[in-house]
């Protein structure tokens, strides 16, 4: 139930929606809850609402983690 | 699809994974709670119980909302559906809940009742909108992930006065359904995975009384597989060092304060009840959310006559025992027999976040063979 998956906001609209991509298919969702986000922004939705922007440097930071995991265990 | 890939590479899980055997004491036994059901899916649909060393368990949470909905609830949203003036509109996992005598909102549907499935529950507004002969019910379910876009809904409601809307409210609230496992004096959990979409509206913070009065470690976490399997490395360094705090392994859409915004909308509609009952877990206090005084028109508990019915668990269906992370799943009898995910007994099997639906979807159905990384 809740189940999130993340799309890419393509343009905002009127009322606090926007037209967002998730890999092809495009929904109008409400980006009420999240007021900074801005088209080119990746945010993370649940049943039509965006809850949350995703935080690039986080994500970046997240990743590079799992590349320091993947060489340690390389170099045993 | 971005932000998911990356985070199933398999040469970081077995490397994560590796990581976590020197994590724990040989022969020890360390049980882990991941609370919500979307990491229990996610933990079988992956086979990362497979990638874990012999010493840690886990077991599954209560954070599955439609698991947790009383049968009682059920036959009250039924009864709303049954009336003819009456279109109820929810989502799809939750037409399959059976309540008393086996009967579902699907099945009353069969039988000549108006039930709807809707994405959004803006979904089920515009239905009102588009239909103004017919009152639209919403059948709200689900936890401060779900409850601020129902939130938003009702303040839309009242916005554009659509009289012939209203919400039958069964929002719960993930606190102190910890608190109620904690108190139990069966619990002997370790340390949780905390819920991570739950957290992106709540933030972190609700969990430190997890840490501060029960000196156990809470991990957010991701629902990818290496998320998770780190959020487990950051549970098991916590309590090598004799550590409980409240950590985030889900940064990229989890922040501290949580989503102000939703937090506003979600204060401003809805009230706390002083206690909602649970499926397997009992009557819990302050752990239900109710619509405020302010929507009281939009409240379909104060607009029709609902019966309030009150239903026993069945005896058969363990449930209650696998949301209280008591048993696992295939101890149940009617596991896989009389209990199936085309003719569910119990809530677990139905919802597909439901612990007894991911061992049956993945072929948990007896003891798993542990494989060392």
């Amino acid at each position: 139930m809740c189940l999130a998956v993340p799309g890419q906001i393509i343009e905002l609209l009127d009322d606090g929606q926007a037209r967002v991509d998730f890999t092809g298919v495009r929904r109008t969702v409400s980006v009420v809850f999240t007021p900074e986000a801005e088209p080119g922004d990746w945010v993370l939705i649940h049943v039509g609402f965006a809850l949350a922007t995703i935080d690039e440097d986080e994500a970046k930071a997240t990743l590079d983690l799992l590349g320091e995991a993947i060489a340690a265990e390389l170099a045993v | 699809m971005k932000y998911v890939d990356e985070y199933r590479d398999g040469r970081a899980a077995k490397a994560i994974a590796a990581e976590l055997s020197t994590l724990v004491v040989p022969g020890s036994h360390v049980k882990l709670m991941e609370v919500c059901g979307g990491h229990t899916h996610a933990i079988y649909r992956h086979g990362l119980d497979a990638l874990l060393p012999p010493e840690v368990e886990l077991v599954h949470g209560p954070g599955c909302p439609v698991c947790v909905i009383p049968m009682g609830r059920v036959d009250d949203a039924i009864s709303l559906a049954e009336r003819p003036e009456v279109t109820l509109a929810s989502f799809g996992d939750m037409l399959r809940v059976p309540g008393g005598r086996r009967r579902s909102l699907l099945e009353a549907k069969a039988r000549g009742a108006d039930v709807r499935i809707v994405y959004s529950p803006l979904d089920a507004l515009a239905l009102a909108v588009a239909e103004p002969e017919r009152e639209v019910v919403f059948f709200g379910v689900g936890f401060e992930t779900t409850a601020p876009a129902i939130a938003l809904t009702l303040l839309h409601a009242r916005r554009e006065h659509v009289p012939n809307f209203s919400v039958f409210c069964n929002h719960v609230l993930i606190g102190p359904a910890l608190r109620a496992i904690l108190d139990s004096p069966e619990t002997d959990i370790d340390g949780f995975v905390g819920p991570g979409h739950v957290s992106t509206v709540i933030g972190t913070r609700p969990y430190d009384f997890v840490c501060s009065e029960y000196h156990r470690p809470v991990v957010v976490a991701g629902f990818e597989p290496t998320d998770i399997l780190q959020a487990v490395a950051m549970l098991l360094r916590q309590l090598r060092d004799g550590r409980a705090a409240v950590e985030n392994e889900y940064g990229r859409v989890v922040r501290s304060e949580g989503n102000p915004a939703a937090l506003a909308v979600l204060d401003e509609v809805f009230t706390v009840r002083d206690e909602f009952e649970w499926r397997g877990l009992g009557s819990i206090p302050h752990s239900g959310l109710r619509i405020a005084d302010a929507f009281a028109y939009w409240d379909a508990e104060r607009r029709f006559e609902v019966p309030g019915t009150r239903i026993e668990d069945p005896k058969a269906c363990r449930c209650g025992d696998v949301l209280r992370g008591l048993a696992k799943p295939y101890e149940c009898t009617v596991f896989g027999t009389a209990c199936t995910p085309e003719q569910p007994l119990g809530t677990c099997m139905v919802s597909s976040e439901g612990a007894c639906a991911a061992y049956y979807a993945y072929g948990r159905h007896r003891p798993h063979e542990k494989v060392h990384a």
